[in-house]
């Protein structure tokens, strides 16, 4: 497949890190182990750009995230750039350390909508997860804050062994909040969480009932709050269409500049990232080394390359691939069909009840 | 949507986008799309149309009357598209029904 010609695919959506600090300290965070420091991130006015040039480029939704988008004073001047470029503003937020006022002047800068994540329905289990007592009681009251000002609301839920089994009552509360969508995302393995990875793991039989739980909760509460859910993969025969694909519908830029076709992309070995700071996201997309590594099949191996699901899965995750056995362009091992998926299976029964470690 | 909707649309019901939903058209992405809560919809020529008339002031009546006369269509099958159109986005609250 051409990579440089009319063939290339438009992104649909940007991931903005604005800064890796944050006040929470989940073990399953998705950041790098190495987190960019803050006299690196990129100032208001270089976003404006980034937004702009991602417009441009066909890009409809910016997820303003981290870390905690809130650590930055700036970040009502980001969504106003961020809405100046017609872009669908969405923020991400643990919601700590954003006051009532603060939501309120983001709503007027133009926010569309806000994402909060709560860690478990039991407030001492949440407040342990996130390694901040009082974290739970903050983001009750600023989702409510936002459904009063008439913002749409997601909670967002990651679930693994500490809280798997309390999905039903997690979906109660995310509809006692007012929130009109719930996301119910299993821990997926990387950066923190895979440190955390034996102390986070949740049994077959766990998964299997949570896997009916949100479809029994999908039917109960139809109409009322939509519940979408991201699967667990350790448990799973196929792999998931990691960012629907390498290079094809989304990209994500780090508090320092540089792009990835997806947020974990730096665990990769060997892959040249390029830099807002030095090229425009259009020249990023269409030639930057990184977007070019994983598009298309010529890159791919046995079993994908000559299996119809590839047009699908495009492989699965490149990361996971590389994580778990070693090399990043062999099928993923989540996929039953893979060489490496019993390794797959043998970590998944890892489980070591070990204090957590908090992310930095 | 396979499944029938389960809210229900009178004919009265005033439809219209809830804030963190807009109908945007883009070259690049190839026509029209309803942006919602981290997700995008495409909209078929059809939707936008019937979109595009959900202000919240007109009546679902006065849309499919609206529509049956620019499109020149049976009123009927419009009045049944237009019902589950809206009662299908309204169930995964893209619509309000005021």
């Amino acid at each position: 497949m051409a990579t440089n010609g009319s063939s290339l695919s438009r992104p649909l959506g940007l991931l903005a890190e604005l800064t890796h600090r944050c006040p929470l300290g989940c073990p399953y965070c998705s950041n790098p182990l190495a987190l960019d420091k803050r006299s690196d991130e990129l100032d208001a006015e270089t976003w404006a750009r980034v937004f702009r040039e991602a417009a441009a480029l066909g890009v409809l939704q910016v997820h303003l995230s981290g870390g905690e988008p809130a650590a930055r004073r700036d970040l009502e001047q980001i969504v106003k750039a961020a809405r100046g470029a017609q872009l669908y503003a969405n923020l991400i937020t643990s919601a700590v350390g954003i006051t009532a006022e603060r939501m309120h002047a983001l709503a007027d800068a133009g926010l569309d909508h806000v994402q909060i994540s709560i860690q478990d329905s039991d407030e001492k289990s949440a407040d342990r997860i996130a390694g901040y007592d009082g974290a739970s009681q903050r983001k009750r009251a600023l989702a409510a804050e936002v459904v009063k000002l008439g913002l749409p609301l997601t909670v967002n839920m990651v679930v693994h062994r500490a809280n798997i089994e309390r999905i039903e009552p997690m979906v109660e509360l995310a509809l006692a909040l007012g929130a009109s969508r719930v996301e119910i995302a299993h821990v997926q393995y990387y950066g923190w969480a895979m440190k955390n990875r034996a102390a986070l793991m949740p049994t077959r039989e766990q998964v299997e009932r949570a896997v009916k739980d949100v479809e029994m909760l999908r039917q109960k509460h139809r109409g009322h709050i939509v519940i979408d859910a991201v699967v667990p993969d350790y448990y799973a025969r196929f792999p998931k269409p990691c960012v629907g694909g390498w290079g094809r519908r989304s990209l994500n830029v780090t508090p320092a500049g540089r792009v990835l076709p997806c947020h974990a992309a730096e665990i990769i070995p060997g892959l040249e990232f390029w830099n807002v700071r030095e090229h425009s996201l259009d020249d990023i997309w269409r030639n930057a080394p990184a977007f070019n590594a994983f598009r298309g099949d010529d890159w791919m191996q046995e079993p994908c390359r000559s299996c119809a699901m590839k047009e699908k899965d495009f492989g699965g995750c490149r990361c996971q691939a590389f994580l778990i056995a070693g090399d990043a362009r062999v099928a993923d091992p989540v996929c039953h069909l893979s060489p490496h998926h019993a390794l797959v299976e043998e970590l998944a029964q890892v489980r070591a009840d070990t204090a957590y470690a908090y992310r930095g | 949507m396979s499944e029938e909707p389960v809210t229900s649309v009178s004919s009265a019901a005033r439809p219209r986008l809830p804030r963190g939903v807009r109908l945007v058209h883009n070259e690049a992405q190839g026509g029209w799309l309803l942006l919602a809560p981290e997700r995008v919809f495409k909209a078929d020529a059809i939707s936008a149309e019937i979109l595009k008339r959900c202000t919240g002031e007109a009546t679902v009546e006065a849309i499919v009357d609206d529509l049956a006369k620019s499109f020149n269509a049976p009123r009927e099958r419009i009045f049944a598209d237009v019902t589950k159109l809206i009662g299908g986005l309204a169930d995964r609250k893209l619509l309000e029904l005021e």
